[in-house]
């Protein structure tokens, strides 16, 4: 029994990281195919990747729409939080569930509308319009992890800190917002990773300035090339390096 | 004025933004797309419905019909396997991996999942390709002659699915299995129960939710996706994204790519309300 917890230990841990591990290694290929045998190790195609001016437009890109619309979601997510939080409202349950009915849809499908509405209005496709798409896509996320977050005790320190004679916005950015800190951390953390990650949206919504997803799949019609490898492996380091952050904000919030 | 009442207005207002982008971003959309499901192009204008001609068209067509029925065999085969694949390894991190190691365990566990998902089906298009890691380590011990082919069939389609797939489903039983008081597995060990029969007479029925939960969530995903079949399983066989988006490219036809939105939206409904019993999305 313990041998066979290790073997299949071992395996799947094969299996999981065998990609990465060959999309990694074959980055640094001296060839022309990112495939066995590995006749050398060079860094020129990270060399080439990080000249290549549509790749690092597209980086760009990315992280403007990124933090861009994950801050917005951020944002309106905190606020239907603390308005919810604060007051039963009539018809509070319908609103909960629509703010978080874009979870339960499928990317394409939200995809698929907003460029039919954007079409009919006349909005061009664009890094905004894709934007867009995002905040609508990570609004239900923000919105839900922060409304988890909030308790009881939060609406009685609100009511304190108005009683004392805070104003509204105070209230929201000098008491609300920074016991809810590792809260709306994960939120923002999680929203850029989603974003960052997202093609279907930004593949329909964009059309001459494409986000990073896009390029790299417009890199692939060309066939396998130790370029792709390389860009690849960047991105998997951003990724790692959110995936930490978020981990270090969310631990915080397990200890008290 | 009451407390309550200024705070309800407050409350409104604060509600109000997020309120206005959901309905105008997501459910006008949402509408839209419904309502031009029930159009139809003829030549290459949209003629306004409603009508059901496309829905028709779907359930008569058979290459229509034939990539709604690949895109559930893909995403039940899927889902199953990866469950499968998922459980032990959970169960091995949340109680065999000794307590200092297990936090790491399962960042390993899971680490790909969190790079792009573009670049993800990439890397198995490198492994699984003809000169591809996996052909060449194989060719190289004598275990094979010629390299089988892999790539652009629905192979690859379900390994790079059941790749990603395992990870999620390994951290939804993942996190219920830790949540499973130490006491019940104890107490039927006192009454005689062998560690086997613990394991699936106490353990597994009691992570029904965490396994439910992560099923939904693959069959879910796995239905809607175009990249991984497009990448991986190529043009041989057409899943329901993919004609979705060969509908939008090529002709230009939004009603009919609507309407097939439209039967992937019933189908995601119907997996949830099979599986509504077991779902707790908040003990996740």
């Amino acid at each position: 029994m313990r041998f066979l917890s290790w073997a299949y230990l071992g395996l799947m841990f094969l299996f999981i990281l065998l990609p990465v591990l060959a999309l990694v290694a074959f980055s640094f290929q001296d060839g022309r195919l990112p495939v066995p045998p590995l006749k050398g190790v060079t860094l020129e195609w990270y060399a080439k990747v990080l000249a290549d001016r549509d790749l690092m437009a597209a980086l760009w890109h990315s992280f403007l729409v990124a933090f861009g619309s994950s801050a917005m979601a951020l944002l309106l997510g905190f606020l239907a939080a603390s308005g919810l939080a604060r007051a039963v409202l009539p018809g509070s349950a319908l609103m909960r569930g629509l703010l978080i009915a874009p979870l339960t849809v499928s990317y394409l499908i939200i995809a698929l509308g907003l460029l039919q509405v954007f079409n009919a209005t006349g909005v061009r496709p664009s890094l905004f319009a894709t934007g867009i798409g995002h905040v609508v896509i990570n609004l239900p996320l923000c919105f839900s992890i922060i409304y988890a977050a909030m308790g009881e005790h939060q609406r009685s320190a609100l009511r304190a800190a108005r009683d004392l004679g805070a104003r509204e916005w105070q209230v929201l950015a000098l008491v609300s917002a920074p016991t809810l800190a590792p809260a709306l951390a994960a939120a923002f953390f999680l929203s850029v990773t989603f974003s960052w990650d997202e093609f279907i949206i930004a593949f329909l919504l964009t059309r001459f300035e494409v986000t990073l997803p896009v390029e790299i799949w417009s890199m692939l019609r060309s066939g396998l090339s130790p370029a792709t490898n390389a860009i690849g492996s960047l991105v998997f380091l951003v990724s790692v390096a959110i995936l930490l952050a978020l981990e270090f904000t969310l631990f915080r919030k397990s200890r008290p | 004025m009451s407390i309550e009442r200024i705070e309800r207005r407050q409350g409104a207002a604060l509600v109000a933004p997020a309120m206005l982008w959901t309905l105008a971003f997501f459910l006008l959309p949402f509408l839209a797309m419904i309502w031009m499901s029930l159009s139809h192009l003829e030549g290459r204008e949209v003629v306004s419905g409603p009508g059901l001609e496309n829905y028709q068209r779907i359930f008569t067509d058979p290459s229509l019909r034939r990539g709604i029925w690949v895109s559930l065999q893909i995403s039940a085969v899927v889902t199953v396997i990866s469950v499968i694949l998922a459980w032990p390894l959970a169960w091995i991190i949340a109680t065999r991996v000794p307590e200092k190691w297990r936090r790491l365990a399962l960042l390993l566990a899971v680490l790909p999942f969190w790079t792009s998902y573009v670049v993800r089906s990439y890397s198995w298009a490198l492994v699984l390709g003809e000169n591809g890691l996996i052909m060449q380590s194989l060719i190289g011990a004598g275990l094979l002659e010629a390299p089988i082919q892999i790539m652009a069939t629905r192979s690859a389609t379900i390994i790079g699915f059941v790749h990603f797939f395992t990870m999620l489903l390994t951290l939804t039983i993942y996190s219920n299995l830790v949540q499973l008081p130490p006491n019940y597995a104890r107490a039927a060990e006192d009454l005689g129960a062998s560690r086997w029969q613990v394991i699936r007479l106490v353990i597994l029925p009691l992570t029904l939710p965490g396994m439910v939960t992560g099923a939904f969530l693959t069959f879910v995903l796995c239905i809607g996706d175009y990249i991984t079949p497009q990448i991986l399983g190529g043009n041989s066989e057409l899943t329901l994204p993919q004609l979705i988006m060969l509908q939008l490219g090529r002709r230009g036809d939004y009603p009919m790519a609507s309407a097939l939105a439209v039967v992937l939206m019933v189908l995601v409904t119907l997996a949830y309300a099979a599986c509504a019993r077991w779902l707790r999305m908040e003990r996740v």
